[in-house]
């Protein structure tokens, strides 16, 4: 099927939709002294992954499913779960730019309804996972691997963006990336266990240093990246 | 009203359910006497609340403290009507003073006429992300008010704590802390910049 290699142009940071500018709070946590070096890193995306990381995969794999019979009213009422599952305006922020550049980019990748209907249904901007949940449904893309997608991308940018900014040995980050493969693997499982059309179990896990950290970055004068 | 415990725990096996409905136009305010200490064993705490038109809920427990060896899951169900205004504050201690911090799941559902405003959950104790700087650095306790009604958008941050306007109609004030002490107080500075009616 065409989905494997859909998920891997997705999860591509080389993906020309903006991802790269985001560090998923890395930044600011090696700007407060958070992150110094691998260890703190490890702690941080060992902590990322199960919170944000779980909230988006499964975020994502439900937009998939809804990405096969889109509908106005099922995107904005799956917008409304991932808005109340983000607590710092900072994120939501950098969540709904990421995720109007993501459907920008994808329509024109993958011409779809599901991308399509999406745009129209929010027209401010999705949230990030709800974008890529779609465009993994335009690609040809099952749930469970646009779960796997999101859980990626949230600890493979705040992990190239710690190598930049502390000058960190980028084959050992790698190692630390690959030792995450099973939590990854297990988010993306728990991701896909609730797949019905009442997304109000969808898991919810908070990550109150990351919203400090987010909102913090905001305020502070010199960044590398937006959030 | 305040609640008054008059056994230890919550214990191995205990299931203590809490139920609370505020009728139209009324007010209520809920405490308790003493923290509560979530002793070994799994255990599960629930509470419901409804909160008619034109009513206040106030609920500001003392602390829920994670023993060594507990195995907790709190489900929280907050409903609020339209016009309906709430203030609710859980702070969580991450183990006695000395002690590891016992594990504990907790989910908090807040929904404002049937539209979700807050879903969040908490996981402590767990090895895997004890110390991590994404989920709660150092800290060994932490807490958040959930403030529901026609409130200041504003964004406020301090040492530790954050004042975070939702996308619905609330506002959640987040802190971590060392202490119960500095929670409680960072928790308060934080609630009274969300909304600027508290004493």
């Amino acid at each position: 099927m065409h989905g494997d290699m859909a998920m891997l142009l997705l999860a591509d940071s080389r993906l020309p939709a903006g991802g790269h500018a985001h560090s998923g709070g890395a930044e600011e946590a090696v700007r407060v002294g958070a992150i110094t070096g691998p260890e703190d890193l490890a702690r941080f995306l060992r902590g990322r992954l199960a919170t944000a990381g779980v909230v988006t995969a499964a975020l994502a794999a439900a937009a998939c499913e809804v990405g096969a019979r889109p509908a106005p009213e099922r995107w904005q009422r799956l917008d409304a779960e991932a808005d109340c599952r983000i607590s710092a305006p900072a994120q939501r922020e950098a969540s709904r730019t990421q995720g109007r550049l993501l459907v920008r980019t994808t329509r024109r990748i993958w011409p779809s309804e599901a991308l399509d209907s999406l745009a129209l249904a929010v027209p401010d901007g999705a949230h990030h996972p709800v974008a890529l949940g779609a465009a993994a449904a335009a690609a040809g893309c099952e749930p469970r691997q646009a779960a796997l997608a999101a859980a990626y991308t949230s600890v493979t940018a705040p992990a190239t963006a710690a190598v930049r900014l502390l000058g960190l040995d980028p084959v050992l980050v790698h190692r630390l990336l690959a030792d995450l493969a099973p939590a990854l693997n297990d988010a993306a499982h728990e991701a896909c266990v609730i797949q019905a059309d009442d997304w109000s179990d969808l898991p919810a896990h908070a990550a109150p240093a990351l919203d400090l950290l987010a909102e913090q970055h905001l305020r502070t004068e010199v960044r590398l990246f937006v959030s | 009203m305040h609640l008054v415990a008059t056994a230890a725990g919550p214990l191995d096996g205990d299931h203590l359910g809490l139920s609370i409905d505020v009728a139209p136009g009324t007010s209520l305010s809920v405490f308790s006497v003493a923290s509560t200490l979530a002793l070994p064993g799994r255990s599960r705490l629930t509470v419901t609340a409804r909160v008619g038109p034109g009513a206040s809920l106030r609920y500001s427990p003392e602390p829920l403290v994670l023993a060594d060896g507990c195995d907790l899951r709190v489900d929280v169900l907050l409903s609020l009507a339209g016009d309906a205004t709430a203030f609710w504050r859980e702070e969580i201690v991450f183990g006695r003073y000395g002690e590891p911090s016992g594990r504990c799941r907790s989910r908090f559902d807040a929904t404002v006429d049937g539209v979700p405003l807050l879903r969040q959950e908490v996981t402590a104790g767990d090895p895997a992300l004890h110390g991590s700087p994404a989920v709660f650095a150092s800290a060994r306790c932490a807490g958040s008010t959930l403030l529901v009604g026609d409130l200041p958008r504003e964004v406020h941050l301090a040492e530790g704590c954050a004042v975070l306007p939702l996308a619905g109609p609330g506002t959640l004030v987040s802190a971590l802390a060392a202490d119960t002490v500095e929670l409680r107080r960072r928790l308060e500075w934080g609630e009274r910049l969300a909304d600027k009616s508290l004493p």
